[in-house]
């Protein structure tokens, strides 16, 4: 590991702004600092700044970024009324893991691209303008999604998934003042600079990710990966269904272990808004999904694995 | 470099302070600072749980935290649970299943499969379980909970059966 410099904030004004890595859990932030990949020369720990509680706002929740992962699946409120979130969070990682892991760390996780997280290779993300080594090599975990010529990886984690389905917010605060965005709208796709994971600005400091109200209808994730515990996502589903009067009233669905970005498809959930559950209906749905869909070479399984998965998650959800 | 603050924290019960290099891990420190050769360095990346220590009640991997950011934590490892002649239960139900080959393991899944049972306690859902508002504490459960603790010799089995000996009985 590289030297640098660490000191201690207390009060979340000392970190926005600061001119140094934040770090929280720091479960990828070390792990990236061992291989060397990450090499920041000043470390800021934000443990001892607050914002670790989830608290009521506007009929939702707002979960603090320091909250961890684990406080926040065994949540009484997020297990009774977000149970999709409280699901993908127990689908990711260890418990070892978990408790350490932070509302707004695991947001900004860095992609398990094995050449993003090994020197020696070539890798835009981590060397911008050496090349990609991934579009032409072992590219099995990676996008099927938004991919670019410049980087093919996806954003590994499972709980912004759930997010991205509940449509949450992230609030973000830096030097110049707060703002929220959608968590839809945080992380990017690569486009030509994919060392810029989401739209963070140099300074700012995630604060919180704020739940809407509660939505009920049925919600399922789904996480498919090489053992049953324990590993990255070869694909992911996160779903919320309602059903009014035999018809669907409700269809909120994001994908993961795709994209670069939790994959939202506005277009799938109108397909399927205002019609009878089928097994036809679900068929055509996950059509329309994977028709964008472009494999990579060892990834292509992922493109029939994906459409498979949302099918059997409706059928789950509507109990078709 | 400007100075490192110092970080003033227990281990066992007995206050330590650390202020050197930050780059040295929380295992690094209990290793090679002060003598605590129980918790061990398999991966060094937290992905096999040799490591797991518990700090301020909840079980982490010590080489995915720095030294310096244990500053008010009270650390438990698993020379703080049990001694060569005061064996905690757990200890003494790993030996009664032959819970380990090697044993190199061992204190991580000690350690770990301590907080686990609390985490149990509190009514923490897993993966597995069908009802997150109501969890029953299968073996499916404790398998699934103790997950980030591989044991390359393949004593899961009985480290299971270790466990379910010193868990109370449910209902």
């Amino acid at each position: 590991m590289r030297a640098f410099s660490y000191d201690r904030a207390s009060a979340v004004a000392d970190a926005a702004g600061a001119e140094a890595r934040l770090i929280a859990g720091g479960t990828n932030l070390l792990d990236l600092m061992k291989l060397e990949v990450e090499l920041p020369t000043r470390l800021l720990d934000i443990n001892h700044v607050g914002l670790d509680q989830i608290t009521e706002v506007e009929g939702g929740l707002r979960l603090g970024a320091l909250l961890r992962n684990a406080d926040c699946a065994a949540d009484q409120r997020v297990r009774r009324d977000y149970p999709l979130l409280a699901r993908a969070i127990l689908a990711g990682a260890s418990p070892q893991l978990r408790n350490r892991a932070t509302t707004g760390g695991n947001l900004c996780q860095r992609t398990r691209c094995g050449y993003f997280m090994r020197l020696g290779t070539r890798c835009n993300k981590r060397e911008p303008g050496s090349g990609c080594d991934a579009i032409d090599g072992s590219n099995r975990e990676h996008a099927i999604f938004g991919v670019s010529p410049a980087c093919i990886a996806t954003y590994p984690g499972d709980m912004a998934v759930a997010l991205a389905a509940l449509d949450a917010s992230v609030e973000i605060t830096g030097s110049r003042g707060g703002r929220s965005i959608p968590l839809r709208g945080f992380h990017r796709l690569p486009g030509d600079d994919p060392s810029r994971d989401n739209v963070l600005e140099p300074g700012e400091i995630i604060t919180s990710v704020t739940l809407p109200p509660p939505v009920g209808g049925r919600q399922v994730y789904r996480k498919v990966r090489d053992r049953a515990s324990f590993a990255f996502a070869l694909v992911s589903v996160a779903a919320i269904i309602d059903i009014q009067s035999g018809r669907i009233s409700r269809a909120d669905l994001a994908f993961g272990g795709v994209a670069h970005k939790p994959w939202h498809d506005p277009e799938v959930e109108q397909a399927l808004l205002g019609e009878v559950p089928s097994p036809v209906l679900f068929a055509r749905a996950a059509d329309l999904l994977v028709a964008k869909a472009k494999g990579q070479g060892e990834n292509d399984f992922k493109i029939p694995l994906l459409r498979r998965s949302l099918i059997a998650v409706l059928a789950e959800a509507t109990g078709v | 470099m400007p100075p490192t603050p110092p970080a003033r924290f227990k281990v066992n019960g007995t206050p330590v302070q650390y202020g050197g290099d930050p780059r040295r891990s929380l295992l690094d420190f209990l290793r090679d600072e002060l003598s605590l050769y129980g918790t061990k360095k398999g991966c060094d990346h937290g992905q096999c749980g040799a490591c797991t220590v518990i700090v301020d009640g909840r079980r982490i991997n010590s080489c995915l935290t720095l030294a310096v950011m244990q500053d008010g934590c009270q650390i438990t490892t698993v020379e703080g649970l049990g001694s060569d002649d005061d064996l905690s239960p757990l200890q003494r139900a790993f030996i009664a299943h032959d819970g380990f080959q090697c044993g190199y393991c061992t204190p991580g899944q000690i350690c770990s499969a301590s907080a686990m049972i609390a985490e149990l306690a509190e009514g923490w859902p897993s993966h597995v379980s069908d009802d997150l508002l109501s969890v029953l504490p299968t073996d499916e459960e404790l398998r699934e909970r103790m997950s980030g603790n591989l044991c390359r010799c393949g004593a899961y089995s009985n480290i299971i059966a270790a466990i379910r000996d010193v868990m109370p009985v449910a209902g």
